[in-house]
């Protein structure tokens, strides 16, 4: 705070947020752990090879141990690898319906905050009538109808999670559009397009980034949830969601590695991008009292 | 306040029309058509074509839309022939058991996340702060049924004080007469909205003790517990009215996999087996009222809200 004043335009914006963003330690263990997850799954493959694909029932829920460090499963596949394999899809399906959403809200939010009146109206009506449906049911609905594969989960959850970001956007949208410099850029005879592209959308950039994070959390547990309601991803695809509701009636019989690998995964991982979220948005605070 | 009362009802009514229309959307999406889904795989073409012209299903869709909605006007939800039961009929038996579950849960998780965000917003940023904070975060990062299955594996394996599965009777009289296998369901519920709940009374009690007439009722001499009792918890606590209705559709769908979880015979756990069934009046039935059902929680909030604080209906008044 008592920086010298001269010395603040030097360093760039990036360099400034990443700075604040390093003062979280909790953000900065939360990268860490995305980024020891996502090495987990993408890259330790190449280093621990399994088959994924076949089953093999002589080597059904054996116990951690020589040649399966987390056992194996009920069809013969080894936790580790398949730890791996399902971290993956969890980590992709958050990552990509968390940015679709994010997308999606982005832009109806601006539209609606920035044209107002009628339009406004209708388009925040669509989104109240939507948000009062329960995700969960509106997600089991539509995934009994279309068959889940990766690809339909991103479009189902990402079809649904845009209502947060629009409502968020709408409201910021609002507030920016009485702005002089958006006033000027209007009196110069500027389209509301443009308005929209280059100055609501950035200006509201940091609440919509912040957001993003939280919206890839709970996509990896909304998928989690859809797994254990019985409509994930069918096998040999995984996810640590469907694993872990899996593993929910394996504990009974004793196979705690089959419940607690995934459930762990999903937590921390869920943690690391709330933490993200948590840094990201000191980013955008801090730099405002700066200014 | 009449205005206000008028434009919020005139809203939600809006909002119902529009989930109908969602729903109607939905059930013209079936798979094979609204018909086939109804009447299952077997249906031959002419019950198929019977079954259309009845339900009007062969008339223009503004139509059919407007048949739909006369059928819900007067409580007609469908029918399900996998049950052989009205739609109305197999949600009304369950209805009261969901409520139960879903009151129980939020009155729980009220009583505990009050004192929680209280005690947060007076000592912020020291331990007790840190501590709640960190176990609130990491409950919401757990998903509900491993939350669940933890609550089981201590409360009925490790340490058998409480039955593992929801009271199994039919009527609300017979699950209430159980009141033990209550416990880990409600529990289970709670704790998410308990995380939720306390973040929310920690920031608006942080607000509130910034103000300047927490500066007065201090300077004046008021003891710390009067201050934060009779001053700032009453104000700090409007908006926790809000919440209760934005939280309805977490909570409905936390007590969707909950039910599922404990076996407990309620509208979660029907939906739950008409999805596997693919009873799509059911489905559509149930999203249908528990939508309503939100629709109108939102909307008691928000006039119980505006009956509190004159604030919030002069501004909404206004614009």
């Amino acid at each position: 705070m008592s920086a010298p004043q001269e010395e603040a335009p030097v360093r760039g914006m990036w360099r400034q947020g990443l700075e604040v963003f390093c003062e979280n330690r909790l953000a900065l263990v939360g990268v860490g752990l995305f980024v020891l997850l996502a090495a987990f799954s993408f890259l330790g493959p190449l280093f621990y090879q399994t088959d994924q694909v076949h089953t093999d029932l002589t080597k059904v829920y054996l116990a951690p141990g020589d040649g399966h460090p987390l056992g194996t499963d009920g069809v013969g596949y080894d936790q580790l690898g398949r730890m791996m394999l399902g971290g993956q899809t969890s980590i992709v399906v958050g990552l990509a319906a968390g940015l679709l959403a994010t997308v999606v809200g982005t832009v109806w939010g601006a539209i609606a905050g920035f044209a107002g009146s009628w339009i406004d109206a209708i388009m925040m009506r669509v989104v109240d009538a939507m948000m009062s449906i329960p995700a969960l049911f509106l997600f089991m609905l539509m995934a009994s109808i279309v068959t889940p594969t990766v690809p339909m989960l991103i479009v189902i959850i990402g079809a649904f999670a845009w209502l947060g970001p629009a409502r968020l956007v709408r409201g910021e949208a609002l507030s920016l559009r009485t702005r002089e410099y958006v006033m000027a850029m209007r009196g110069m005879g500027g389209t509301g397009g443009r308005a929209v592209r280059r100055h609501i959308i950035p200006n509201a950039i940091g609440t919509v980034i912040v957001n993003a994070t939280f919206q890839v959390a709970d996509a990896i547990l909304y998928v989690a949830y859809l797994s254990f309601l019985g409509l994930g991803v069918p096998p040999p695809a995984a996810n640590w969601g469907g694993m872990l509701s899996d593993g929910l009636s394996d504990t009974f019989s004793g196979h705690w590695w089959l419940l607690y690998p995934p459930g762990i995964a999903i937590i921390l991982i869920v943690l690391a991008f709330n933490f993200i979220g948590d840094g990201l948005r000191d980013v955008f605070e801090v730099r405002l009292r700066r200014r | 306040m009449t205005r206000y009362l008028l434009t919020r009802l005139g809203q939600a009514l809006v909002i119902v029309l529009l989930v109908t229309l969602i729903t109607f959307v939905i059930l013209h999406l079936l798979p094979g058509g609204a018909a086939r889904a109804i009447l299952g795989k077997e249906a031959t073409l002419q019950q198929i074509a019977a079954f259309n012209h009845e339900m009007g299903y062969d008339r223009p869709l503004w139509e059919q839309y407007a048949l739909y909605l006369r059928r819900l006007a007067g409580g007609d939800l469908g029918y399900s022939f996998q049950l052989n039961q009205s739609v109305s009929e197999a949600i009304w038996q369950r209805l009261p058991k969901t409520m139960l579950l879903s009151l129980g849960s939020t009155l729980l998780a009220v009583v505990v996340a009050v004192p929680l965000g209280v005690v947060q917003a007076v000592r912020r940023n020291r331990w007790p702060d840190y501590t709640i904070n960190g176990l609130s975060l990491l409950a919401y990062a757990t998903p509900i049924f491993f939350m669940g299955l933890m609550m089981i594996i201590l409360f009925s394996q490790v340490w058998p004080v409480l039955p593992p599965e929801a009271p199994q009777g039919f009527t609300l009289a017979e699950v209430l007469a159980d009141p033990a296998g209550l416990v880990l369901p409600t529990l289970t519920l709670s704790i998410l909205t308990v995380a939720v709940y306390s973040r929310y009374v920690r920031s608006s009690m942080v607000d509130n003790l910034n103000e300047n007439y927490v500066r007065t009722a201090r300077s004046k001499g008021l003891s710390e517990g009067r201050v934060i009792v009779g001053h700032t918890l009453r104000n700090g606590l409007f908006p926790v009215i809000t919440l209760l209705g934005m939280y309805l559709p977490a909570l409905f769908s936390g007590a969707l996999v909950v039910e599922r979880l404990f076996n407990y015979p309620g509208m979660g756990l029907l939906f739950w087996q008409a999805a596997l069934k693919r009873d799509y009046p059911i489905l559509l039935g149930v999203t249908l009222l528990i939508s309503v059902a939100t629709v109108i929680g939102a909307l008691v909030a928000d006039v119980l809200y505006a009956a509190v604080d004159p604030r919030v209906r002069l501004k909404a008044g206004r614009s």
